[in-house]
């Protein structure tokens, strides 16, 4: 299972500080009369790396995109950075150009080439001058390392190239808390181990980060806390390697049976 | 199974090969699109004779076109001298007497400059908006209109001075097309205005007022989009502009004029006929109709219940209505809805009705691009923080847009089509309008077919042009290289 991550991890700069970035308290989500999310209490704390796992339709995605507010939440409390997500939508522009979000799907800007993909949101949102902007692009297509597709159209790029452009987009806007959708789950294996790495290295330099995702491997190699879901809730969460070795849930024990079992 | 069985190892790799012959060039061409089965070769044979039969009906009458005649009588004498007692021919000579009718209606003779150069200006702020940008291309349109523009100035007659006006206004925008191409779009912007002076003429203050209407809407709504937001902002301005459009406007003029007395004869809209209503008609409510459509279509998909609600209303009313009750609305029962001083001209109420007519259509067309688009560009955009505005205008719109294009295309041809029906509201179109009006003349009386060649020739080069370039710009915005 942990193929996909071949390389030594380093440490160093992974610290987590007593800053709270995201702070969650008893929040409810309802999607009609079905209840997606019940009673979710979860502290962020800045430079933590979280992994949320869980089976499908546990909630686990609604409740990162309640983060940045693609969804909606109908009680309780979210503060990101210290502002509080109401319907003010000076508050959700503030948070959503704070925190950078990768989705399953890329969801990349088909008709601009990657460099007006990654400058768009800099330079309207920010207001950063075009050539700033630029180089600011160029860098972090250098970090994900595909500065040579910059002119390309998203369309002409594989998978694993799409998604490290992504989060180079993302990345673009200097955001302090990053959310990931299950980031490799539509890509082929030879391409997961690509986007792992770059998820890896932006760990290595202290990203705050919140991955849903079924790489149990980078679980075990870059997280300091792996959350459990099911059913809306948060069933268990433990640092990976108790959470792995010691499941306390008959639920979770069920799942990572499932999971690691072959 | 034994593994000596099913061991193989190619040692050397055979070239490529030419096809076989029934599989390349014509024969293949030939087999394939012409007689690949007994039911696909008769049908190929039954279509060549149909082809043959009309030819040999049609094309004695096209040749036998007499040129040179003034009335449908000497036509029938010229062709009966040529070809014998039997034979038909067509009588073009009508239309080289009648031609500027179909062209212009009743448009005062010593004023044709002015169509013909609104028509120049009118492709010319088409450039950037087809080609934006293009310095090569953009300057080629100026120049080849222009030099199409002389030739057609010179062919209505025009005098002297009004020619070099005409070659000096081109001359400035080819030089602004070399220097800064972008700029063209300057031409775009102020060309309703220009182009509905140039028209109808009276006061040159006229327009500017109008125009500076835009510029107290453009005023407002910058002051106040920060404070206030876009939508309401938008509101504001509009509500101000339209108190200096039905107010303010008609003092400040009129004083202007009288200082400053400038302006062209002016020309009454029942003057207007034949394709220049035609293109009056059609271009002013496909460039209004699409802006229209595109905040119809935002509408309808809005979250906001009273815009939605709005929006949805008048889509279903007015697709639900036919054109023709448009256009008598229009012609009849417009003028009661409005204050009683206001004079509002028959062209200009057909104009706005076609423009809502057309809206809503597009509006549908631009709703299937929106709704083709998957969730996660908007979610993309919203993650990234753009605002809703700068979402539909930098991700949604320019793909829903692409998807749309046929769509909206097809709209387009239908709208400027569509502009023929005004004959039933008085107006002369060139179909049956001016027609009419030939037919009425005792030297035409009985012309069929030939007017409506001609009108039919001129209605397919414009549409067909439309439809090539929607097919370009297809074309050139591919971007998903699959």
């Amino acid at each position: 299972m942990s193929e996909a991550i071949n390389r030594k991890v380093d440490r160093s700069q992974m610290q987590v500080s007593d800053e709270v970035a995201i702070e969650i308290a008893r929040m409810n989500k309802w999607y009609g009369t079905f209840h997606v999310l019940r009673d979710i209490d979860l502290t962020v704390q800045r430079g933590e790396r979280i992994v949320i796992a869980g089976p499908s339709g546990s909630g686990k995605s609604t409740l990162i995109r309640c983060i940045n507010r693609l969804e909606e939440h109908q009680s309780g409390k979210i503060v990101v950075d210290g502002t509080e997500l109401t319907s003010d939508l000076k508050n959700i522009d503030k948070v959503r150009s704070e925190v950078g979000m990768v989705f399953q799907h890329f969801n990349l800007f088909p008709h601009l080439t990657i460099l007006e993909n990654l400058t768009l949101a800099p330079i309207w949102v920010r207001k950063t001058p075009r050539k700033e902007a630029e180089e600011t692009a160029m860098y972090f297509l250098g970090k994900v390392k595909i500065p040579e597709q910059a002119h390309k159209y998203p369309g002409q790029l594989s998978g694993g190239q799409q998604q490290r452009v992504a989060i180079a987009r993302s990345l673009c806007m200097r955001p302090r808390i990053m959310l990931f959708d299950e980031p490799t789950s539509a890509l082929d294996p030879e391409m997961i181990k690509e986007v792992l790495d770059t998820m890896i290295e932006l760990a290595e330099e202290g990203m705050t980060m919140l991955c849903v995702t079924h790489e149990m491997g980078f679980a075990q190699a870059v997280a300091n806390r792996v959350i459990f879901m099911d059913q809306g809730q948060i069933v268990e969460q433990n640092e990976p390697y108790e959470f792995f070795n010691n499941p306390k849930s008959e639920r979770t024990k069920l799942f990572l049976s499932q999971i690691l079992g072959h | 199974m034994t593994e000596s069985s099913i061991a193989f190892a190619r040692t050397e790799m055979l070239p490529q090969q030419e096809p076989p012959l029934s599989e390349r060039g014509i024969v293949k061409w030939l087999h394939e699109n012409l007689f690949s089965g007994w039911m696909n070769s008769i049908l190929t044979l039954l279509g060549l004779l149909s082809v043959f039969l009309i030819v040999k009906r049609a094309l004695p009458w096209l040749l036998y076109g007499v040129w040179d005649a003034n009335s449908l009588a000497e036509c029938r004498e010229a062709v009966a001298a040529m070809a014998g007692p039997d034979a038909h021919g067509a009588c073009w000579a009508m239309i080289r007497e009648r031609w500027h009718q179909f062209l212009f209606g009743f448009y005062p003779m010593d004023q044709y400059w002015r169509p013909v150069l609104a028509f120049a200006l009118m492709i010319v702020a088409l450039a950037p908006v087809l080609y934006y940008g293009l310095r090569r291309i953009n300057m080629l349109m100026v120049g080849i209109v222009g030099v199409l523009m002389v030739l057609a100035l010179i062919g209505v007659g025009t005098d002297a001075a009004h020619l070099l006006v005409a070659v000096g206004v081109f001359a400035a925008i080819f030089a602004v097309a070399a220097a800064a191409p972008t700029k063209l779009v300057w031409v775009t912007i102020l060309f309703p205005a220009v182009g509905f002076f140039l028209l109808w003429g009276g006061s040159v203050w006229g327009p500017i007022g109008a125009l500076a209407g835009f510029a107290i809407f453009g005023a407002v709504w910058s002051l106040l989009q920060k404070k206030l937001g876009v939508v309401v902002a938008a509101g504001v301005g509009l509500v101000v502009a339209a108190m200096w459009w039905l107010v303010v406007q008609t003092k400040v003029t009129t004083v202007l004029h009288e200082f400053l007395p400038a302006g062209l004869p002016s020309v009454d809209s029942d003057q207007f006929g034949g394709f220049l209503l035609a293109f009056v008609i059609g271009v002013t409510a496909i460039a209004a109709s699409l802006p229209l459509g595109i905040l119809l279509a935002l509408g309808r998909r809005s979250d906001m219940l009273l815009v939605k609600t709005l929006s949805v209303g008048f889509i279903e009313f007015i697709r639900g209505v036919p054109l023709i009750t448009m256009l008598f609305v229009a012609s009849l029962l417009l003028q009661y809805f409005l204050p009683p001083q206001t004079n509002f001209d028959l062209i200009l109420r057909v104009i706005i009705l076609v423009t809502l007519f057309a809206s809503a259509y597009i509006a549908e067309v631009i709703r299937g691009g929106l709704a083709a688009l998957p969730r996660g560009q908007y979610e993309a955009a919203d993650a990234l923080g753009l605002d809703y505005w700068q979402a539909q205008r930098l991700i949604i719109m320019p793909q829903a847009l692409k998807i749309s294009i046929p769509g909206i295309v097809s709209s387009f041809i239908g709208l400027f089509k569509d502009t023929t029906l005004v004959a039933l509201v008085g107006l002369a179109d060139p179909l049956q309008g001016i027609t009419k009006i030939v037919r009425a003349d005792i030297n035409w009386k009985g012309i069929y077919w030939e007017p409506l060649i001609f009108v039919g020739v001129i209605f397919f080069i414009v549409c067909f042009s439309m439809s090539r370039y929607s097919m370009y710009l297809e074309r050139k915005l591919k971007r998903d290289h699959r």
